[in-house]
């Protein structure tokens, strides 16, 4: 069954659905909707056949398929999955359906074209998947880049004020990140012995030189850190995140920012272990203070949409701090982090969106006791708020909670501080709620009819599936864990990192 | 006194540029034998048949690596890939030069000599089709460069150099509409390139008093051992330095650029951009790589900072223009900068590398200012950037092709924009030029606004009242728009067979 060429088709596979559903008539929107809504069930249906065939326990790279591209570097069509490829494959397999169904009527109005947004979804969708399957830096950099191009359409042409702006400074910082990339990118190829093969790459970057090693590493992480984008680099995102429409938005935060940790995880720790030791510091530095600075924004937006963006931002800041702990926990935290963050924030995303097309505002003063006109959808929101504030129950808990308990073995004051980004948290998720929904009635609320109207049947099979997972996984994430487990661990092996004994910890009761 | 004995001809190795000459000339004959009105489809007939005889015969040669009459041309794998390049792209660029389509005429002005403004320039405006000596004069100006890049003594270039210079300055001054622009740029690019070619003579000169020959490998053999003061081969490496970097526009020599593209008729422009471009790079690196091998400590560093500058002028002032034709005249600066960055490499994937780039980019510029011949209003061509706002909404496919044209040069992946710019770069990281890497990858960052702000111009503005049209492409722009789109993604998505080329042709026979 692993011989099936499993990541080549689901690559394709979208990017045929992208070109079929654009060649749709505009007349024909509901057509295009609905091709474009059953091919993504397609694609989801595919990863979870992969996911079935994944072997636990079985080689850290699985599903290797590579095909001849540009022998004259070495280039080519190599795919691979790992555990934390694998898992993010299924995340974003599972949003894009949910965020074709939400964005249903995001273009029924207005002069846009209903087929070229939905083609515009399934090219994301490949140039997502595309990017975890690669297991060639060349293809992997193709991909990174070019996946700017689809998102920069989907703000530029059916995004909501200042969607010009956002567009332009998405697109450049996103491009100075890859060209930052791509100086190291050549670098690596020089130095690493004239290849792009993942596998050969890790066995000779063992030969440069320190100094080297470090440029390069600051080369990816650099644009790593503006994908993700850690603070400083972060400006862009809530720009992005507010332009965007409200489901693109979800896909933004929550797929397309996991390439910059996903990069960092799968390029920079195992490819320079000693540079990434050597800028860990630096690093949860940066992360810690995302977490604060960003959470601290949040709790002051008005903006529904920005402020789910500063969020995001601080939860960044966790998965960073879980990365550069260097422990197995920690890393299992933050890649499980990963895929509870792109189901909670899309889901949150979706539901803002979702009272922001009643609305038709994004600003949180111009709601106010919106739960006793729509309770259902009140109820969702907070849902959705909590998830992302991680409440015990709920999946990001699991995950934050193990970030943490990670990185406090080893950089005890880092864990302080980002535990006051849990207190933020629950300011800015339950007061943005309750100005939102709960509270008297804004009676100019109730002079919009879209207002009176609470979730529909499309709306709850939307939000279903993900708080669905949203529970499963927060009661049991095994399934995830067991996937992604092995792949951590040997990430931090190739850094070098070996877990702290376990003495303290029995000490402590055994919690280990 | 000794009889008078002529060198050994190899007639195969110089056919593609014999034909050219002799097409060129049989143009002239033509344009006294042949009726006005079945001129241009003769002429362009004629023309495209040269093009593809001396193509066939660049083909026939090729695994030839042999000097020629009395070493005066070196016929190995950089000049017939090179050669090729500027046929192939010449081929390109006459397919826009003979576009009568789009507007009643051509893009060229019967009779240059006419008054500007004046009642007979009214009338030949509206009525009269357009010159048909432009043909033999492209075919002199491809001629000249294919010279140019197999020159194998000094004065054979500067030769070569005038050849295919004179036509240009000509062409330049050809343009329909707003004459006077065009011949304001058709008479500085004549000035500043005839000082050019003054330079490039003296620097002759010098190395000639230095090395004592002007075959390049006497120069080589003078340079790996000076019998003269090396105050000689310095200045004039600079001075032949000065003549070429001007043909190929590198700063501070790049002034003339942006007035010239933009007055220049575009098709002209385009061929300008595109073969002129291979032409001046192939000769650099002839002179570089084969005569002054044995000095490259001393004129990298000299070199790096000019392709430094050339990059930051071309991507600094390409953010601040409003007019396209400008806009692509910076952007072809920055790619000057670029190319000299492989060249820079001075090693194998260097030479290799940059003829990669010099075909990738050619492809790309023709469909460029291929595009920029069809936007037009009443006056001719609108290339003002606000008025290409809105485009997108109009013309969907025509908006969309300019993207990716736009794409390419800001070399996004899965275009020959990307594959290109990879090559040079490492190359250069290869021949440890990493400083010119990291100015080259600064620099792809600046330009890639203005390209960004006219794709958001072109889909994401609302049109205007004045927005222009397009106008529907004739046969031969459309092919040559077709060719360029197509060359574009096919050498960022499947590089290798042309790679494979450049690096089989990558070797300079002395």
């Amino acid at each position: 069954m692993n011989d099936f060429p499993f990541l080549g088709i689901l690559t394709l596979l979208p990017l045929v659905g992208a070109v079929v559903v654009a060649l749709i008539p505009r007349r024909n929107a509901e057509l295009a909707k609905l091709v474009a809504l059953i091919w993504s069930l397609a694609v989801l249906v595919l990863s979870i056949v992969m996911w079935i065939a994944f072997k636990v326990g079985g080689d850290r790279f699985q599903f290797h398929e590579s095909y001849a591209w540009i022998p004259a570097w070495d280039a080519r069509f190599t795919f691979a999955a790992d555990g934390i490829a694998l898992v993010m494959l299924l995340l974003i397999a599972v949003l894009t359906p949910v965020v074709i169904l939400a964005s249903w009527h995001d273009v029924d109005q207005g002069q846009r074209s209903a087929p070229v947004y939905f083609s515009l979804l399934l090219a994301f969708e490949f140039t997502m998947i595309g990017v975890f399957a690669a297991a060639d830096v060349f293809l992997f950099y193709v991909f990174f880049e070019i996946m700017l191009i689809p998102m920069y359409f989907i703000i530029g042409s059916f995004g909501g004020a200042r969607r010009q702006y956002a567009a332009v400074k998405f697109f450049l910082y996103s491009l100075v990140g890859g060209l930052f990339m791509l100086a190291a990118v050549i670098g690596l190829w020089v130095v690493g012995g004239h290849t792009f093969d993942f596998a050969k790459l890790s066995e000779s970057v063992s030969q440069i030189d320190q100094n080297t090693a470090r440029w390069l590493f600051l080369g990816f992480f650099v644009a790593f850190a503006i994908k993700a984008p850690f603070f400083p680099f972060h400006t862009w995102l809530p720009d992005a995140g507010g332009a965007a429409p409200a489901g693109a938005a979800a896909l933004l935060v929550g797929v397309m920012d996991k390439v910059g940790t996903f990069g960092i995880l799968r390029y920079c720790l195992p490819l320079f272990p000693e540079a990434s030791r050597w800028f860990a510091p630096a690093a949860l530095v940066l992360a810690v203070i995302g977490i604060i600075y960003a959470a601290l924004l949040a709790v002051g937006q008005n903006d529904l949409k920005r402020l789910v963006s500063y969020t995001s931002i601080a939860h960044f800041g966790f998965i960073g701090i879980g990365i550069f702990a260097f422990t197995t926990q920690a890393g299992t935290g933050a890649v499980l982090y990963m895929v509870n963050h792109g189901l909670a924030t899309g889901l949150l995303f979706i539901v803002v969106g979702m009272y922001v097309a009643r609305r038709n505002s994004n600003l949180v003063s111009d709601f106010g006791g919106a739960g006793k006109l729509t309770p259902v959808l009140a109820g969702v929101l907070l849902f959705a708020g909590l998830a992302s504030l991680a409440l015990p129950g709920t999946a990001p808990f699991v995950s934050e909670f193990l970030v943490l308990i990670g990185t406090f073995t080893v950089h005890k004051a880092y864990a302080v501080v980002a535990t006051a980004g849990i207190i933020l948290a629950a300011a800015y998720v339950l007061w943005m709620v309750q100005r939102t929904t709960q509270g008297t009635l804004n009676p100019a609320l109730e002079e919009i009819p879209a207002m009176r109207k609470d979730i529909t049947l499309r709306e709850k099979v939307v939000v279903a599936p993900l708080i669905l997972l949203l529970i499963l996984l927060g009661f049991y994430p095994k399934p995830v864990i067991d996937v992604i487990n092995p792949a951590v661990q040997a990430t931090m092996q190739d850094v070098g990192s070996t877990d702290p004994g376990p003495t303290a910890v029995t000490a402590n009761g055994g919690a280990r | 006194m000794e009889p008078l004995k002529l060198p050994a001809i190899d007639y195969v190795a110089l056919a593609p540029m014999l034909i050219l000459f002799g097409v060129a000339c049989v143009g002239i004959v033509v344009e006294g034998l042949v009726p006005r009105s079945s001129r241009h489809p003769v002429q362009l007939g004629l023309a495209f048949l040269g093009i593809i005889a001396a193509f066939v015969m660049v083909i026939v040669s090729h695994g030839k690596r042999l000097v020629t009459i009395g070493g005066a041309v070196a016929v190995d794998g950089p000049t017939l890939f090179l050669q090729g390049a500027i046929l192939v792209l010449g081929a390109v660029s006459l397919m826009l030069i003979g576009e009568r389509s789009i507007e009643k005429g051509g893009a060229f002005v019967s009779q240059a000599a006419i008054t500007v403004g004046s009642q007979k320039d009214l009338r030949q405006a509206s009525q009269q089709p357009g010159a048909t000596e432009v043909y033999p004069l492209t075919i002199f100006a491809l001629g000249g460069m294919l010279l140019f890049v197999s020159a194998n003594d000094l004065l054979t270039m500067f030769v070569a150099l005038e050849v295919f210079s004179l036509p240009l300055y000509l062409l330049c001054a050809l343009a329909r509409r707003r004459r006077l622009l065009s011949q304001e740029a058709a008479l500085k690019y004549f000035l500043l390139g005839s000082y050019a070619s003054a330079f490039f003579l003296f620097g002759v000169a010098l190395i000639y008093g230095f090395s004592g020959g002007i075959r390049l490998s006497d120069v080589h053999a003078g340079v790996a051992n000076p019998k003269q003061s090396e105050v000689l081969l310095y200045a004039g490496i600079a001075l032949l330095a000065i003549g070429l970097l001007f043909k190929a526009a590198l700063a501070p020599f790049h002034v003339w650029t942006p007035d010239v593209y933009q007055g220049a008729p575009t098709p002209i422009t385009a061929l300008m951009a595109a073969c002129t471009k291979v032409a001046a790079f192939g000769a650099l690196l002839r002179i570089l790589y084969v005569a002054f091998e044995g000095v490259r400590w001393d004129f990298q560093p000299v070199l790096g900072v000019v392709a430094v500058l050339t990059m930051l002028v071309g991507a600094v002032l390409a953010v601040t223009q409003t007019d396209m034709k400008r806009l692509l005249a910076y952007s072809s600066i920055a790619n000057a900068g670029y190319l000299m960055v492989g060249v820079l490499a001075l090693n194998k994937e260097g030479l290799s590398s940059t003829m990669f780039y010099l075909v990738a980019y050619g492809f790309s510029v023709l469909a460029a200012f291929g595009i920029v011949t069809l936007v037009r209003d009443a006056d001719g061509e609108a290339t003002h950037l606000s008025r290409w706002a809105g485009l997108g909404r109009k013309s969907p496919l025509f908006a969309a092709t300019f993207t990716f044209i736009l794409l390419a040069f800001a070399g996004i992946p899965l275009t020959s924009g990307f594959t290109s710019k990879f090559a040079v770069f490492g190359a250069a990281v290869e021949g440890g030029q990493t400083w010119l890497v990291i100015f080259g990858v600064i620099t792809s960052m600046l330009i890639a606004f203005p390209y960004l702000r006219v794709v958001v111009m072109l889909w994401l503005s609302e049109p205007g009242e004045s927005t222009p049209t397009v106008s529907i492409p004739g046969f031969l722009t459309s092919a040559a728009l077709a060719i360029g789109v197509i060359a574009t993604l096919a050498l960022g998505v499947v590089p290798g067979p042309l790679i494979d080329l450049t690096q089989d042709a990558a070797q300079f026979v002395r």
